[in-house]
């Protein structure tokens, strides 16, 4: 997603430095900003790869609270970056201690649609709603349940639905709109789509634009009128329609793309908008 | 619910007396729909305040109000908020103005913010060109044709999106004939073809083919299909 405003580095770097920034150890700071860079930049050359996967077993680099924040960046990079050969690794930082390594690593998984983490992914849900418990004094409950949730929902992993279900009814709303993207994906079942579109109506600013992205990514094309209306920022919506577009347009070879009536009509709420 | 009535004073005083977010977005609205101009220097100052619900509703009533508010808005750009300036010429872009038309052609070519530039390019296939003296409207129609042009092959997909948006009006407004299509389609010719243009026909073209160019080559399918939905209006088939 490149729809940040204004976010282009303050500060230059070539590909070969951002490598070599990863590939020291005196300044962290270089590290962090490196390998954000080669996620931002798309840099996906082995050398690369072979820096970030380096950094994902980082020990220099902590946060005062504990956290790994090179390893964080370095998950999230491999997300963008779309090698496969990272999986494994990937995997491995689902049991990190910090808990936003693991939810980068879920995220990243996702993102690379890599199925062999299912299982891993899967055993996190063990225990059930009853288990998703917040951490005494953090702000995060005690695995990134949102993250694992739209994974399994991504990848197709129709084994965990049963496990999925009961977290529609979490406490909390984030985690219920993923369960709820998930059982979407996982079933085609409209009532789990239907129900992020009532979250448009949220009088929470947050949670109506995490039901646009979730809708968005689902490609739930009867939510476009709702999408439209709802209270929040053109940018958002229009990234939320684009999405919904991006599954139901198609081209043939050589072709310009196949316009449907609903299309057509998608496209003129997103006229509006701009 | 806020009472939609009240003179224009007292709507005004209920924007400056507002205490929260909700009640100055509620405010703000009932400013907007008074459809007075006295609302104006209001709703400008609204566009400065960082509350996004607020300032799409004072947009909303600059836009209602049309070239009354426009040379408020163009001193507004002057000013040093970056925030209240998009709002701004986001407003310029709607309203459509020639006033509007060298910071909606800078804007487009050059704004850092996306959201910005989207607005500009969209805007500059609106604008009133009926209200242009014919002898001006060749050159300004040519730096917008350059700023879309620009816009089109911008780094962001919604501001390419925008762009062929723009694209498409600025070529129904030069609006003479268009080329018959391969399907043997008919030509589109608009009310504005009286516009004397220096060489409209060359110009439609420049604007039809960079059309085409988003159609068969934007990495983005959305972009494709909106420039080829683009195509197709503007040549009847």
């Amino acid at each position: 997603m490149t729809m940040v405003e204004g976010a282009m580095p303050s500060e230059s770097l070539t590909v070969e430095q951002a490598i070599a920034n990863l590939n020291q150890t005196d300044d962290p700071s270089l590290r962090y900003y490196a390998a954000w860079w080669l996620g931002r930049f798309r840099v996906s050359q082995p050398a690369a790869i072979a820096a970030l996967v380096t950094a994902l077993d980082d020990e220099a680099d902590r946060s005062p609270d504990g956290g790994y924040p090179l390893r964080r960046n370095a998950a999230r990079a491999l997300g963008k970056l779309q090698d496969p050969s990272v999986g494994l690794a990937l995997i491995q930082c689902l049991d990190c201690p910090d808990y936003y390594v693991r939810e980068a690593a879920a995220q990243a998984l996702g993102d690379l649609g890599d199925r062999t983490c299912i299982e891993a992914l899967q055993a996190k849900l063990v225990g059930g709603v009853e288990a998703a418990v917040p951490v005494p004094g953090k702000p995060h409950l005690v695995e990134p349940y949102g993250a694992i949730l739209e994974t399994l929902g991504m990848l197709k992993a129709t084994t965990a639905i049963a496990a999925i279900r009961p977290f529609l009814r979490h406490s909390v709303p984030a985690v219920q709109n993923s369960a709820a993207r998930a059982l979407y994906q996982l079933t085609g079942e409209e009532q789990y789509a239907e129900q992020l579109v009532t979250v448009l109506q949220s009088p929470t600013l947050q949670l109506r634009r995490s039901a646009l992205m979730d809708l968005g990514a689902v490609g739930y094309l009867p939510a476009a009128e709702a999408i439209a209306a709802t209270l929040a920022e053109n940018s958002l919506k229009l990234i939320a329609l684009k999405g919904l577009l991006d599954q139901h347009l198609t081209a043939p070879e050589g072709q310009p793309p196949v316009l449907s009536d609903r299309v057509i009509a998608v496209m003129d709420l997103m006229d509006e908008l701009l | 619910m806020v009472i939609e009535t009240g003179s224009i004073q007292e709507r005004i005083r209920a924007v400056e007396a507002a205490d929260s977010a909700l009640a100055l977005v509620q405010a703000v609205r009932s400013l907007a729909m008074a459809k007075d101009p006295a609302a104006i220097p209001t709703l400008i100052t609204v566009l400065g305040f960082n509350n996004p619900g607020a300032a799409v509703m004072a947009v909303d009533g600059l836009v209602g109000l049309g070239a009354a508010a426009v040379p408020a808005l163009l001193e507004q750009i002057d000013g040093y908020n970056y925030g209240a300036r998009a709002w701004a010429i986001r407003a310029l872009a709607l309203i459509g103005d020639l006033r509007a038309l060298e910071i909606l052609v800078d804007t487009a070519r050059g704004d850092f913010a996306l959201s910005v530039r989207r607005a500009a390019a969209k805007g500059l296939g609106a604008l009133r060109w009926q209200d242009m003296a014919s002898g001006e409207i060749a050159p300004a129609q040519a730096s917008v044709q350059a700023a879309l042009l620009m816009a089109s092959a911008d780094p962001e997909w919604v501001v390419r999106y925008a762009a062929v948006v723009g694209l498409a009006g600025l070529a129904t407004a030069l609006g003479a004939n268009i080329p018959e299509s391969d399907n043997g389609g008919t030509l589109v010719t608009c009310a504005a073809s009286t516009l004397a243009v220096a060489n409209p026909e060359a110009s439609i073209t420049t604007c039809l083919e960079a059309l085409q160019q988003r159609a068969i080559a934007d990495e983005e399918i959305l972009v494709r299909a909106r420039a080829q939905r683009a195509i197709d209006l503007l040549t009847v088939g």
